[in-house]
């Protein structure tokens, strides 16, 4: 996983409440390896109309946001689904981190996983950023993962991240790596337990 | 991150938690730990996992990494999310074809029981993980589908998880996890006729928001929670998601161990007696200190039906779509009037007065025999004025209640009687409500799109969807069950 220290650009105010992962990707286009990129699917529905065509005025379809690396969302961002497609998207979009003051339990586990920063702010500090965005659009964001930072104009405000995600993210490190360090931790506890539980296996088939 | 920074615990003997009274959520987390972290999260061993269609991302990693499925006798596959539920023997869509056969190919490689398209076990994973005694007790149980939370009825840990969560627990067996806080939702009272477990959970999320959960383990007791049947205890798991709770659980009782006896992958004679002593030392204990306390009075809870694009958007069905006017943020007033858009409701509008298109009876929330015969009981002797389809939670379900005649009523209602899958509810199969169409609905999320792109959907309990059907708008079926069983 590439390692995320910070970044620094333009960011996207989407504004929106209660983003659940339908609207991050809709269920249609899951079947799709991921090979063929999920960004293009990134919020499809709110992005297009009917017909599948832009609309102008979304802010992730307007020039200044297009290549947004950050996204400033309201509450609840990524509620719903656990479909880990709904970061896919986000990340395949180049989209690197998003600022909301909550966020969906299982996304932002994904999100981690595939190196997506999720920084909860206060909800304060996210309504004082979407509205210098909409002020000054082009207004550059700088998010400091080391420093727990996001800095505009002259404000500087903390955010906040799991410990362990925040190391995790830093260093680009892989679970399943950290994990497998533990193999004899788990062949102990597996026997340990079998004794304890014996009725936690499925039972042979009736 | 190093194994010097971390502590092993060790199965069954005791941790720091384990020092006073304890909830039923302390029990599960203390007893499946294998190594803790300074922070507070911990390495914890999953007894129980499913997969499904959508897990080929996860597969694809395992393959990545030529790594091994280490417990394949813990992963159980089932095929859910995108069968077809009418003309099985051909599918004719090749994208949902290959879904099916990835999974078929996934789980033989690596040596995991499926049930697949054609298997008389089939069904929603949520049904199906119960029916087989695959459910139990005092396990954790994962899989890539958020309503996992479903299993928690039985006081199992259960939670939904990602790709990458699904390829570690292949890869595994064990994932890491942050303890979540401690909350109780205690129901007592004697709900009305017509009333029942999916009008409580709609009033809890109205009441607690749709992250009103955020970061808790909730567990659900009270009188009338204990007098729920095992169904109802599902569904009320079930959509503890939507309040955005890690997982929702119901302690085990003798309604749990009653119902677990003689299912195939339970245990069976001495096993069982074992099993259940062990089970019955998992409710909270008295004293037993919760984060967070809620209660409802079941009495005062009317049928609830949702009116916008969340379920925290959910009223009694006496109650009037709100106005945004009245909203003093400026913020929640403008998404407000967002949903309402969608919708294509207005403020003031009376929601026993909105028109249906289309009903739908199906989903892992709502498709147990229970279930249907909530809403049998409501269509018999008469006719829907809407279309609608009806899909079992289990191919077994359909087969019990084809025995008990379920199937004629729906059909000679005017409704389609059709295979078990997700169908409508996450419209991946190719059911799905038509652009503007407004659905009443059994299922769990009225998101924009979901039941397909620009469908409009009302949640609402079995009995209530049936009531729409017949009268073609939302309705309180209370009146319509008098004099019926």
């Amino acid at each position: 996983m590439k390692p995320l220290t910070g970044v620094s650009g333009p960011a996207c105010p989407l504004g929106l409440a209660g983003v659940d992962t339908d609207q991050l990707i809709p269920a249609r286009f899951m079947k799709r390896p991921r090979s063929e990129g999920y960004g293009g699917f990134l919020l499809h529905d709110l992005r297009r109309d009917e017909a599948g065509v832009e609309t102008p005025d979304f802010p992730l379809n307007r020039p200044v946001w297009r290549g947004a690396e950050i996204i400033v969302a309201r509450r609840n961002f990524g509620s719903g689904s656990s479909r880990e497609a709904a970061v896919y998207a986000l990340a395949d979009h180049g989209v690197r981190v998003v600022l909301a003051p909550t966020f969906g339990d299982i996304f932002a586990s994904n999100a981690v996983k595939n190196g997506l920063l999720p920084a909860a702010l206060d909800e304060a500090d996210i309504e004082d950023l979407l509205a210098a965005l909409t002020a000054t659009p082009d207004l550059p964001v700088s998010v400091d993962l080391a420093e727990q930072t996001v800095a505009w104009g002259n404000r500087a405000v903390t955010f906040a991240i799991d410990p362990v995600w925040r190391e995790q993210l830093l260093n680009g490190w892989d679970d399943i790596d950290v994990t497998r360090s533990f193999a004899g931790e788990i062949t102990r506890f597996r026997e340990a337990d079998g004794a304890r539980r014996p009725w936690a296996r499925p039972s042979a088939k009736a | 991150m190093t194994a010097a920074t971390m502590t092993a615990g060790t199965p069954g003997s005791a941790s720091k938690s384990e020092a006073g009274p304890r909830t039923l959520f302390d029990k599960l987390w203390d007893a499946h730990v294998v190594v803790e972290r300074p922070s507070g999260d911990a390495l914890i061993w999953i007894d129980r996992h499913f997969v499904h269609e959508g897990s080929f991302h996860a597969f694809a990693q395992v393959a990545g990494r030529d790594g091994v499925v280490v417990e394949p006798g813990l992963t159980f596959g089932i095929a859910d999310h995108y069968v077809p539920t009418r003309g099985r023997d051909h599918i004719a869509n090749p994208e949902i074809a290959r879904m099916i056969d990835d999974l078929e190919a996934n789980t033989a490689r690596h040596d995991v029981t499926l049930f697949g398209l054609n298997d008389p076990r089939q069904g929603i994973v949520h049904v199906v993980g119960p029916e087989q005694g695959l459910t139990l007790p005092g396990l954790t149980m994962v899989c890539g589908d958020s309503h996992t939370s479903t299993h928690g009825a039985f006081g199992a840990y259960a939670f939904g998880i990602g790709a990458s969560e699904v390829a570690h627990v292949l890869m595994t067996q064990t994932l890491w996890q942050k303890k979540p806080r401690r909350m109780r939702i205690t129901i007592d009272g004697t709900p009305a006729p017509g009333v029942g477990a999916k009008d409580f959970i709609l009033s809890i999320i109205a009441r607690i928001g749709a992250d009103g959960a955020r970061g808790y383990a909730v567990e659900y007791a009270g009188e009338t929670v204990r007098a729920l049947s095992m169904a109802g205890r599902m569904t009320m798991c079930n959509m503890s998601i939507e309040a955005g709770a890690r997982c929702g659980l119901i302690a085990p009782d003798e309604t749990t161990f009653g119902w677990i006896a003689g299912k195939p992958y339970a245990p069976k004679g001495a096993a069982l007696e074992a099993a259940i002593a062990a089970w019955r030392q998992l409710p909270s204990d008295a004293g037993a200190v919760f984060d967070r306390e809620i209660t409802l009075d079941a009495g005062a809870i009317a049928p609830i039906v949702t009116w916008g694009t969340s379920p925290e958007d959910a009223l009694p069905i006496g109650a009037s779509v709100p106005d945004p006017a009245t909203l003093a943020d400026d913020g929640r007033a403008a998404a407000m009037r967002d949903a309402l858009a969608y919708m294509g409701l207005q403020p003031g509008q009376k929601l026993s007065e909105i028109a249906v298109d289309r009903v739908f009876i199906g989903s892992c929330t709502n498709a147990r025999i229970e279930d249907l015969r909530a809403a049998a009981s409501v269509l018999a002797g008469r006719k829907a004025r809407v279309p609608g389809l009806v899909s079992p939670g289990s191919s077994q379900v359909k087969r019990q209640a084809e025995e008990e005649g379920l199937d004629r009523i729906f059909i000679a209602a005017g409704l389609e009687w059709v295979e078990s899958g997700c169908s409508m509810c996450v419209g991946m199969n190719g059911d799905s409500v038509p652009s503007g169409e407004r659905c009443a609905s059994t299922t769990n999320r009225n998101f924009r799109g979901r039941q397909g792109p620009g469908a409009r959907t009302h949640l609402m309990s079995p009995a209530m969807v049936a009531a729409a059907a017949v009268t073609g708008h939302l309705t309180d079926v209370r009146p319509m069950l008098e004099g019926r069983s």
